[in-house]
């Protein structure tokens, strides 16, 4: 049983589609990432998932039940920041939530200790630092030990040594065997720590794949003098649509066994040729391709 | 569901201001049923209440003096309590925190509404556990009689009491989940409950015979003619026995219940956001 399928997943506001048609399938022990720029419909895709907004069509199922037929079993989740209740301490704030989840009190001082905060739990919430805050989220998520982790945004607000272990800790339990789903805006973070990525953009998943797929080709990158004849020797030989000018150099949309073949052609005619490498695009080139509907960028 | 009702529990006891409420609570209830009454008798003040003398303020009248503050003043405080309670969760976001946990929306609503429910029985016992000190103290000081009431006298005026003090806090509740936080369901529910009614009552009532018909049909009335059928002293305000008690009983039940209801159908329907 998948631990996320989504069909035709979609929320209408009044005439805006914040969801619209999603087809989101995650797949057990997957590291999935959701990705999308700010006010893409990522939030309002997971909360649809967990049963905090109805979907105005479409269905959810996780583990192949709907999340509104009852209690969630064997799923945390982290949206859209932490929020506890001020005037309790940490541990109280899990306290009550463990009691809520039906879990064991001993379960909280495990959890506390998983995100480090042991030493803070008889402080109260409000008194916490945003990192601490987050943890204590992440803590809360983990409370029922799930199979299904479901984590919003969760680097928001951490400084670079927080974000990192916020990072090492979602593939240690990816590599524990637990499925997350992970949204986010910012691509690095995606592209280390994910196995899968969907992008989805205006509510619509734009594109679906690993890393590799979502980088898609690599380039020929091309430094050669004079630019200009090099570059119409290039399209002679391989088609203009293949053969873009990027700064001070040509980028080619060939596979690498070309190289040699290319080489050769500029050399005898006469161009000198100081370059000549693979270029993966990069990711975030990719991202506002899909993202805006740019053809080309840079 | 015993889960979700200590979750609450530990909300309900572990946040200041929730003790806050007891104190003004106690503090008001004593100062004016008991405190200014006996100060004024004391220093043989006149005024409207001097009449009533020593006599009002015996351990005998302690169901009436101890439900009389329900139906307005203490009444606020019960509305405040469940706004707060639930209006909280709205303000702290705490809703998708506790969702997500696992528990269904009406199952932590009930959870809610049971704590609230215990809440309301210990402001009520509070109230009259004071008050029987209270009267005692006077009692023993002016050698009156120190007689209590019956314990079915006691267990009745108990029962009205938490009927009365429950009621106001599911309006409370109601009005956050409707208004989706504290500050608005605080502001309405307390306009209505310390200015509407008043006015309805002074005003409008005595002008017009068609207020004075829907007074009866209305929680206020109906909770003051519940402790005025119990003894409270018609001149505290919102105590007049415009209905019988058991026809206030009655009506006050049924905001009780239909509060909760549809408390619960709105907050099972609306989106979390």
């Amino acid at each position: 049983m998948e631990p996320i399928v989504t069909q035709g997943l979609t929320k209408r506001y009044g005439d805006l589609f914040a969801v619209r048609d999603l087809d989101l399938t995650v797949r057990a022990g997957q590291v999935y990432g959701f990705l999308g720029p700010n006010g893409a419909g990522k939030t309002t895709t997971l909360r649809m998932l967990l049963g905090l907004v109805r979907p105005t069509a479409g269905r959810v199922l996780l583990y192949g039940r709907p999340p509104a037929s009852g209690p969630l079993n064997g799923v945390g989740a982290l949206i859209e920041g932490p929020a506890f209740y001020p005037y309790l301490s940490g541990r109280d704030n899990l306290r009550v939530l463990a009691r809520h989840a039906s879990m064991p009190d001993r379960r909280v001082d495990v959890v506390l200790d998983l995100v480090d905060l042991s030493d803070r739990a008889g402080d109260r919430y409000a008194s916490y630092s945003l990192g601490m805050k987050q943890r204590l989220g992440v803590a809360a998520a983990l409370l029922k030990d799930p199979r299904l982790l479901i984590l919003d945004e969760p680097t928001n607000g951490l400084d670079p040594a927080g974000m990192a272990d916020m990072r090492a800790m979602i593939r240690r339990l990816g590599a524990a065997g637990c499925t997350v789903l992970v949204s986010s805006h910012l691509l690095g973070e995606v592209e280390q720590i994910c196995d899968r990525v969907g992008v989805i953009a205006r509510g619509q998943m734009v594109s679906e794949g690993t890393v590799a797929d979502l980088r898609g080709r690599a380039d020929l990158r091309v430094v050669a003098t004079p630019l200009d004849r090099a570059a119409g020797h290039a399209r002679a030989l391989l088609g203009p649509d293949a053969v873009r000018v990027v700064g001070d150099g040509l980028s080619l949309a060939v596979a690498a066994d070309r190289a040699g073949e290319i080489n050769a052609a500029l050399v005898s005619a006469g161009v000198t040729v100081t370059e000549l490498r693979m270029v993966e695009r990069d990711l975030e080139q990719a991202f506002f391709e899909l993202t805006r509907g740019e053809a080309h960028v840079g | 569901m015993w889960g979700n009702v200590s979750a609450e529990m530990i909300k309900l006891v572990k946040r200041p201001a929730n003790w806050l409420l007891l104190a003004v609570a106690l503090g008001l209830s004593l100062l004016f049923t008991y405190v200014i009454p006996y100060a004024g008798y004391a220093g043989g003040t006149g005024g409207p209440t001097a009449d009533r003398g020593l006599a009002a303020l015996v351990p005998a009248q302690l169901v009436g003096n101890s439900v009389g503050g329900l139906p307005v003043f203490l009444g606020a405080i019960m509305v405040i309590l469940g706004v707060l309670a639930v209006g909280g969760e709205y303000g702290f976001q705490t809703w998708k925190t506790v969702l997500t946990q696992g528990p269904s929306r009406l199952a932590v609503y009930a959870g809610k509404l049971a704590a609230l429910a215990v809440a309301a029985l210990a402001v009520v016992v509070a109230i009259f556990t004071t008050g029987a000190a209270a009267s005692l103290l006077i009692a023993a000081a002016e050698n009156q009689p120190t007689a209590v009431p019956s314990m079915g006298d006691l267990a009745v005026g108990l029962g009205a009491g938490w009927l009365i003090a429950a009621m106001w806090t599911a309006f409370g509740a109601v009005l956050a989940v409707l208004l989706r936080g504290v500050a608005l369901a605080l502001g309405l529910g307390l306009v209505w409950l310390l200015v509407v009614q008043n006015l309805l009552a002074a005003l409008a009532a005595p002008l017009l015979d068609w207020v004075a018909t829907a007074q009866k049909g209305l929680p206020g009335p109906n909770a003051g003619a519940l402790a005025a059928a119990l003894g409270s002293e018609p001149d505290t305000p919102g105590v007049a026995g415009i209905v019988g008690g058991g026809h206030a009983a009655l009506v006050v039940a049924a905001y009780l219940l239909g509060f909760l209801a549809i408390g619960a159908a709105v907050l099972r329907r609306r989106d979390i956001l």
